[in-house]
């Protein structure tokens, strides 16, 4: 992810998504929840139905476990590829959005990647490292 | 940015539908089941897929019971074994080993041989004589040699004419060979039919080997005599072989009489299926492969040599509770690669704590990326999503591929740093080793 997202390239593109994304946020804020409903980390395991169990598989987190095998645990390692944990979720989503729509020129790897998920997988990934701390 | 974020949380409870709205926040919860499962689960195989699932186990539940087996106390990869060939990656930087696994996630790391697998009693039995008892039993044994496959081509043979296909030893023997090698010689690898371990690696090898006699022996000669008439990555290595080394490397597929079939490692001579005897002065020799011995001692493989797995779990078809994950299984269309050993550790792990727990395993989603080095500063890839439908693994339609060709120097610069970037980020999440790019 952020494959191409060298400077120039911020500014081409990172920049106005952000600020597309960001206007987009604000925009939904007005009917938002109480910000510490935000608090849970993927950690926790959550309280589920009578027998304790959630039947739901947690489908971001299992999609981020490929995400890893280049970015690091959880998305944390920053090489040549940048981390991911605790970024922002509307701009990973734009981002990973943007190359799945083959909007980021010169990208290399990450399109072909992000035609593997629907828009909806993509933007739970995106909130998934969101809300992880980037240590 | 935390009102931001707990919006789009809440937008996300709608993909994820009614079971996540029960949740709270549904992307990001586990079934409550999972972090307590309670059994004990044997890993056996310390490399990309047994270090991960070992790993993962017992990060997603803490509460299990994790032994992982693994005769070696230091794992070297194979991944970059080529750069290392190729004089531009020092050995020990592939060494990696099993601190954090022991100390961080208190898994338990016998050092020992697996010798034999008692599926009915649940057994099984160490070198040493040890015998460790399992709820769930996860191979990833890697790869053995078929040294029954090529006329000549034993173990012993190979410590003249290496395969390197296993690292190690070979590895260092083969870049000793190729320092010893005149100005003008001819360096010969034979290129198996598939399947087998990592599809792109013998051209990714000529590749570095070229790079290597670029500067220090120009006159040599590379040949690659291959059973295949086609290969992975195949146009970008032709173009990329081509603009950065000439004409020094030649492949020659099968219906050009590329298919060797005896070795004569003693007068580093090759020939091929029509009679074709070709003389190198360093003779690299990848042989067919199966699924690790192990495998069959188990039960799991078949008459192919590999470990058919139901395509959700990993489990193996042949015996209940035993998983089998990374190069020995047969999981085609998926590649044997590192990358993809390592996400299939971490779907099967979820597969056999939801199977501890009498529940059915989530589904499950795999990416892989395979890199590959033509020059340090020139990056290849193919890439893939994986899922399961009706029953069988497939490529995600529309997603995946290989890089453009004709593709600018620092689109194949990017690709180049990209690569080493992957590398220390599944070594990190492998072994947890520590290092920069
Ligand atoms: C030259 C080359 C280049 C490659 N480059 C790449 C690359 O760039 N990217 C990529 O993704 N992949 C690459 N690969 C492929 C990658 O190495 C394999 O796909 C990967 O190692 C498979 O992981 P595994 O867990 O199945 O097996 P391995 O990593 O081989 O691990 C198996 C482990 O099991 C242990 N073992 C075996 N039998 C037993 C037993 N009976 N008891 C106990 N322990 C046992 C072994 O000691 C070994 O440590 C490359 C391979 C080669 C040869």
């Amino acid at each position: 992810m952020f494959d191409t997202l060298r400077p120039r390239h911020f500014f081409v593109i990172g920049l106005p998504l952000f600020v597309l994304c960001v206007t987009a946020g604000l925009l939904l804020a007005g009917d938002s929840e109480p910000a510490d409903q935000a608090e849970t980390l993927p950690d926790a395991v959550e309280s589920g139905d009578a027998e304790g169990r959630v039947p739901l598989d947690s489908r971001a987190e299992i999609i981020a476990m490929s995400c890893a095998a280049c970015h690091g645990t959880d998305g944390r390692k920053a090489t040549a590829i940048p981390a991911l944990a605790g970024k922002p979720a509307p701009v990973l989503e734009a981002l990973l959005l943007a190359y799945k729509r083959d909007q980021m020129p010169d990208a290399t790897v990450m399109p072909r990647l992000a035609k593997g998920y629907t828009d909806e997988e993509l933007a739970s990934v995106a909130e998934y490292f969101s809300a992880l701390s980037p240590e | 940015m935390k009102l931001s974020k707990s919006i789009s949380r809440r937008e996300s409870l709608k993909w994820i539908g009614v079971a996540g709205l029960s949740a709270a926040f549904g992307a990001y919860v586990r079934p409550a089941w999972a972090g307590s499962a309670n059994g004990r689960v044997v890993v056996v195989g310390g490399g990309f897929g047994g270090a991960t699932a070992a790993k993962y186990l017992k990060r997603l539940a803490p509460s299990l019971d994790v032994t992982l087996i693994e005769p070696q106390t230091r794992y070297i990869t194979c991944p970059f074994t080529n750069l290392y060939l190729g004089g531009v990656r020092a050995f020990e930087t592939l060494w990696h080993d099993y601190t954090e696994l022991r100390e961080v996630y208190g898994v338990r790391v016998v050092h020992q041989l697996a010798e034999d697998v008692d599926a009915d009693r649940r057994v099984v039995k160490l070198a040493d004589g040890e015998v460790l008892t399992w709820d769930r039993l996860i191979l990833s044994p890697g790869i053995d040699l078929r040294w029954d496959a090529l006329e000549g081509y034993d173990e012993s043979a190979s410590e003249r004419a290496p395969h390197a296909w296993k690292p190690g030893a070979q590895s260092r023997l083969l870049r000793q060979q190729l320092e010893a090698m005149e100005d003008g010689g001819t360096f010969i690898l034979v290129a198996p039919d598939n399947p087998y371990r990592c599809p792109p690696g013998p051209y990714e090898r000529v590749s570095m080997v070229a790079h290597y006699c670029k500067t220090h022996k120009p006159r040599s000669k590379i040949l690659l005599l291959d059973s295949k008439d086609a290969f992975s990555k195949q146009d970008l290595f032709t173009e990329g072989w081509k603009a950065n080394y000439g004409d020094m490397i030649e492949w020659v597929g099968r219906s050009q009489d590329g298919r060797v079939l005896r070795v004569d490692a003693d007068r580093l001579e090759v020939e091929t299926e029509f009679g074709t005897v070709h003389k190198a002065d360093v003779l690299n020799v990848v042989p067919p492969q199966k699924a690790g011995i192990i495998a069959d001692r188990a039960g799991v493989s078949d008459a192919s040599g590999w470990a058919p797995i139901k395509a959700r779990t990993f489990e193996s078809r042949q015996v209940p509770g035993v998983y089998v994950i990374g190069d020995a299984t047969e999981a085609a269309p998926m590649p044997k690669s590192g990358f993809l050993a390592n996400v299939q550790a971490k779907m099967t792990v979820q597969a056999v704590m939801a199977d501890l727990a009498g529940q059915p395993a989530p589904e499950p989603s795999w990416a892989n990326t395979c890199y590959s080095l033509i020059t340090p500063e020139w990056g290849i890839t193919v890439a893939g999503v994986y899922e399961v439908y009706d029953d069988v693994l497939r490529e995600v339609p529309g997603s995946g591929g290989v890089s453009p060709l004709d593709a600018s120097a620092v689109f194949r610069r990017q690709e180049a740093d990209f690569a080493r970037g992957w590398y220390a980020g599944i070594a990190q999440d492998v072994w947890g080793t520590r290092s920069s790019s």
